[in-house]
């Protein structure tokens, strides 16, 4: 029989958020890559809610901006409106939310990748997982037992590869239900991927199964905007890659809508739980707490008398609106009468419901750091596949797994970011460390060095890592070495500018409220006062020479904050000195007699790289790594 | 500023004559050189030569003289953990060890974990690699001992203090970060005067903390003595006789003591944590059997039981019952009532009891009259005794455990005190959390608990967030 064999470098299996960072990765780096989807259609597919970042979520899409990833590029280009959030508030909590044209930000997105080097589209469900035994005791450091060659399609094409890079997002298994009417589709009545699963797990694979949810999307001509309060946007659009020209950002843009639920419409949800598939316990998966359905919201928080309905456009050429925080799986009666009952929503038409999808994904304990399988060599995996949620989540992963599949095949040492470097280190860590029983959506509250890991510094913590891995071109990389020289100079020179108590010193101040000098002060000081900064002390400062506005920004806020990040860093030194200590993958832990039962088990489940990572894994205590220092110490000079 | 210096009473707590601490790491010498006073010459103890011992005093943060002492010096690496090492070679008995440790600790060394010295002694390559083994022993040991002391110890209405501070801290940080996360939907205007008001007041409840802790009394320290009998057999004059005044409610109605009572009794240098409890019978009373079943817990924990029998009455199976709860215990027998006409011998209570137990060990029975204060000296003796003879003993860790929490819920402290300070200089909220979270952390360490999905939890479960 005739069939198709190719040979090439890397597949990756999706064409979501994840795969199109992967496949971009390894292409760039000059991999023939081959990306699988099951509809050309939907690549970069946006399912859900319409915007790219927020809180958390905008720090990791500067960060895969500064790694050479393209999702930032991608919003720039096709975003329609833009906001600040948290602006009140800390630089470290400063988070960029854009809304998409999903349209347009899907249509540019194929076009990237149609117009990338080394890189295949191809349409087609990868049915099959091919791999071979692998003896992995001649290496340090591996206990592989199999090593991946190559995938084959439902048509019975194969491809061989060195790499294949799962990133099949909510389809694997894919049930969709909205009340009693259940569809075996992916997201958007897609089709769904039924035969991976099985093929996974007879390569010995954990899987489970998690569910999330989506709003009805309204027609936007039977909506009455003027019962609702419009939300602009940014009058100063901040673009979100750093290679975008702030001008050309500087958009119109459109609005967005609030309003608000009721007392009526929490009756109709309450008196229709019934009908509610989560309730009535036909849904299996675990959804998750940050996105809880609108009857979740009523029955959990019921002393709430209403609840905030954000109504977003889903793009320019369309009327379709985005209904945010009523997602839903209760029936389309139900979905309708309770829609209707929300100031400005009376008469709305639905065009499409809402509706709760249950996927396979993996459990992500079974992966390294890097995102390779522990047991499998050449199998990476990224985005929901691997137990997150979000768009951002998703690229953020899909761009380390590619990075680190091209690194692989070149032979060179992986990339590992770590807690303290960024958002990214935090979400894969978490993934790959805890106990994960919900899809993971990312927080600030997660990352507990977060005033080093700003949105605003990204580019300064990772250009370096994205260039020496061959995604940041070498003139990008230079220019942050540039800004990076000028923020540190203007930092020197505020530090060794001493203004005196002369006349005029204590009359600027006094016109700005702040305390006259008793002894003189440097300018960095004077900037810490909180009514002072930078800007202001022109008037006293002769000597300045025009910055760019972002390295002012750094200048401020590494003076203003001085002492907090001070004490950051030097918790990140005491934590880098665990994370530094590695273990080796083929430790026994059995052999480590001292070590309380439970710590025992885990880590033979967890098989963490570094003590570091053993450290955090819930079950393992100080003790047990007092007594896996001293073991290790022993079995260094044994081997 | 912590470093990484550890200290620790390197001698068995006991009122042994010589007492040593142990300090070890690279700030060793700094951290002692603080505290010590030299008088003959004005050296500091950098100066010296490694294996030196010097006499001088140590001095505490007013200057004030604590005790005479000799430091010895031990420089990198010629010591047992190959870093620079001091011992201060001070008076023995508890307290004044622990009063030096304290010093210690606040110039800015923290308290050693279990099987620290050895763990550093090993992992610098003092010990032979072949001993992996056994220094791994050693420390899951010392930590195992150490755990159940710190948890059977802490006393119950600290660990509940120390539970609902972290509630409270926990909440208040849950309720920030739920706000940075999902600002659209919650915010945080007005919160900066709310949290000031929590923050004193979290600060406060910590003061009453350490207060409590220098009074020893987070732990229950010293011989844990537990005072048993039936109702009206003279339990609470005993304790108030222990303890020379009227702390126990004496009357001469049978049941009187409902809950138990907890005093600390020095006698000459041997502590004792006296605890008088109910009387012990059968009993339909609700709150009377309450007390029954906690005096009946509280004695399974005891190094110590003093049995007060009445002897002008016959023994009843309540004595029985008695008997059989204390049978592996150290118990001193008490034969109250002396004054009154002899129902019970010290030869019939003898017989009674190998009766029961189908033993014929000898007992310690101590004829006493509490009306008359008759009898107390011989019973002090026999406690005194026992303690000397090595038949009771202080548990060591304990102590170190002491130090443990009270380092923590200081830091605790700190952290609030920083978190003052950033409201006091109005600095954006999200600087709050992060010493909130340093401060629920520290307090967690005393009680034991991780941290694990706390946060995320506690954001999810009391505020409503997400699209």
């Amino acid at each position: 029989m005739a069939e198709i064999r190719e040979k090439v470098d890397v597949c990756v299996v999706g064409a979501g958020h994840a795969g199109c960072e992967a496949a971009l990765a390894c292409a760039r780096l000059g991999l023939e890559t081959v990306i699988f989807t099951v509809s050309v259609d939907s690549i970069a597919l946006m399912p859900c809610n319409p915007n790219v970042g927020g809180t958390s979520k905008g720090h990791l899409v500067r960060e895969i901006d500064a790694l050479g990833g393209e999702m930032g590029k991608n919003i720039d280009k096709t975003f329609i409106q833009s906001k600040m959030l948290n602006k009140s508030k800390g630089p470290a909590v400063h988070s960029l939310r854009a809304q998409a044209d999903k349209a347009d930000y899907s249509r540019a997105m194929r076009k990237v990748l149609e117009n990338q080097e080394h890189l295949t589209i191809k349409q087609a469900e990868v049915c099959e997982l091919l791999s071979e035994s692998y003896d992995s005791s001649s290496e340090s450091d591996c206990i592989a037992t199999k090593k991946v060659t190559g995938v084959k399609t439902f048509t019975g094409a194969v491809y061989e590869c060195k790499a294949v890079i799962l990133c099949t997002g909510t389809y694997l298994k894919a049930r969709c239900l909205c009340g009693e009417a259940i569809t075996y589709t992916g997201p958007n009545g897609l089709q769904a991927a039924n035969h991976l699963t099985d093929s996974l797990i007879n390569h010995g694979i954990e899987i489970q199964r998690f569910k999330t949810g989506t709003p009805a999307r309204m027609d936007g001509n039977t909506i009455d905007y003027s019962k609702m309060e419009e939300q602009l946007g940014d009058e100063k659009v901040i673009p979100f890659s750093f290679s975008t020209n702030p001008d050309d950002v500087q958009i119109d843009q459109v609005s967005c809508w609030l309003t608000y639920t009721n007392e009526k419409t929490h009756e109709i949800i309450r008196a229709n739980l019934d009908r509610s598939p989560i309730y009535a316990g036909i849904i299996e998966g675990t959804g998750p707490r940050y996105c809880p359905s609108i009857e979740d919201k009523v029955v959990k928080f019921a002393d709430k008398e209403r609840h905030q309905v954000f109504i977003e456009p889903e793009g320019i050429h369309t009327n379709e609106m985005y209904v945010g925080g009523m997602s839903s799986s209760l029936p389309e009666d139900v979905q309708l009468a309770m829609y209707r009952t929300v100031p400005g929503l009376e008469h709305c038409k639905i065009v499409r419901n809402a509706y709760a999808i249950e996927y396979d994904c993996i459990n992500p304990r079974q992966l390294y750091p890097t995102l390779e399988f522990k047991d499998i060599k050449g199998l990476f995996s990224g985005g929901q596949f691997n137990g997150s949620s979000g768009y951002e989540e998703a690229a953020a992963q899909g761009l380390i797994a590619g990075m680190n599949a091209a690194l692989t095949i070149f032979g060179k040492e992986p990339i590992i970011l770590d807690r303290s470097q960024a958002y990214i280190g935090v979400l894969i860590d978490d993934l790959v460390t805890k106990e994960n029983l919900e899809p993971y959506r990312m927080m600030t509250s997660r990352a507990e060095y977060r005033l080093l890991l700003r949105q605003d510094n990204a580019d300064l913590r990772l250009r370096k890592i994205g260039y020496e891995a061959g995604l940041v071109p070498e003139e990008v990389y230079k220019a942050t070495v540039y800004k990076k020289k000028l923020i540190d100079r203007e930092i020197e020179r505020l530090k060794n500018t001493i203004i005196g108590a002369a006349k005029d010193n204590q009359e600027f101040l006094l016109s700005h409220g702040s305390a006259t000098l008793k002894t003189a002060a440097s300018l960095a000081e004077l900037m810490c006062r909180p009514e002072l900064n930078y800007k202001v002390l022109s008037e006293i400062d002769s000597n300045r020479e025009p910055l760019p506005e972002d390295v002012i920004e750094q200048v401020e806020i590494e003076i203003k904050y001085e002492g907090y990040i001070e004490r950051q860093h030097r918790q990140v030194e005491q934590y880098k000195k665990m994370e530094k200590k590695r273990i080796p993958s083929d430790l026994d832990y059995n052999d480590v007699s001292s070590l309380r039962l439970e710590a025992r088990q885990k880590l033979i489940a967890y098989k963490p790289v570094s003590v570091g990572q053993a450290s955090r894994i819930s079950g393992v205590s100080p003790a047990d790594i007092s007594v896996l220092l001293v073991y290790l110490e022993h079995y260094k000079s044994k081997s | 500023m912590k470093t990484d210096t550890i200290a620790a009473i390197a001698t068995a707590v006991s009122d042994s004559g010589i007492g040593i601490i142990r300090i070890s790491g690279e700030d060793a010498i700094v951290i002692v050189n603080n505290i010590f006073r030299n008088i003959k010459d004005e050296k500091s103890l950098f100066k010296y030569d490694s294996h030196t011992i010097h006499y001088g005093f140590i001095v505490d943060e007013n200057e004030t003289i604590v005790d005479e002492v000799m430091v010895s010096i031990m420089k990198a690496p010629r010591s047992y953990t190959t870093e620079d090492t001091v011992e201060i070679n001070c008076h023995g008995g508890i307290f004044m060890m622990k009063k030096i440790l304290d010093i210690v600790l606040k110039a800015g060394a923290r308290v050693a974990e279990p099987g620290e010295f050895t763990k550093r002694a090993f992992l610098n390559g003092r010990i032979d690699l072949s001993k992996a083994e056994a220094v791994m022993d050693i420390i899951h040991a010392k930590n195992e001992f150490a755990l159940q002391s710190s948890v059977k110890q802490l006393k119950g209405s600290v660990s509940d203090k120390i539970r609902n501070l972290r509630e409270e801290i926990l909440y208040e940080i849950a309720f920030i970060e739920s706000a940075l996360d999902d600002p659209e939907h919650i915010s945080l205007d007005g919160y900066h005067d709310r949290l000031t008001v929590k923050v004193n007041h979290i600060i406060n409840e910590l003061d009453k903390l350490l207060s409590s802790a220098d009074n020893g009394k987070i732990l229950k320290e010293g011989i844990h003595t537990v005072i048993v009998g039936k109702p009206n057999a003279g339990k609470s004059s005993l304790l108030n006789l222990l303890i020379g005044e009227e702390k126990a409610i004496v009357t001469d109605i049978a049941g009187t003591t409902r809950d138990t009572l907890e005093e600390f009794i020095s006698l000459d240098g041997i502590m004792l944590n006296v605890i008088d409890t109910a009387g012990i019978r059968n009993t339909e009373d609700i709150v009377e059997k309450i007390g029954v079943e906690r005096a009946r817990k509280i004695s399974s924990n005891a190094d110590l039981i003093l049995y007060v029998v009445d002897s002008s009455i016959p023994l009843d199976e309540n004595d029985e019952d008695i008997i059989r709860m204390v049978q592996d215990k150290k118990v001193i027998i008490l034969l109250n009532k002396s004054d009154l006409n002899e129902v019970v011998s010290e030869e019939s209570i003898s017989n009674e009891i190998n009766k029961i137990l189908h033993n014929d060990s000898i007992y310690r029975i101590i004829k006493t009259s509490m009306k008359e204060d008759n009898g107390i000296e011989t019973l002090t003796d026999a406690i005194k005794e026992l303690f000397f003879h090595g038949e009771i003993s202080y548990n060591d860790e304990v102590y170190i455990t002491n130090m443990r929490h009270k380092e923590e819920i200081r830091s605790a402290k700190e952290s609030m005190i920083q978190v003052c300070k950033s409201l006091e200089m109005d600095m954006p909220e999200d600087f709050y959390s992060i010493d909130l979270m340093s401060a629920y952390v520290s307090l967690g360490m005393i009680i034991g608990e991780e941290i694990g999905d706390d946060l995320v939890n506690e954001i999810f479960s009391k505020f409503c967030m997400g699209k």
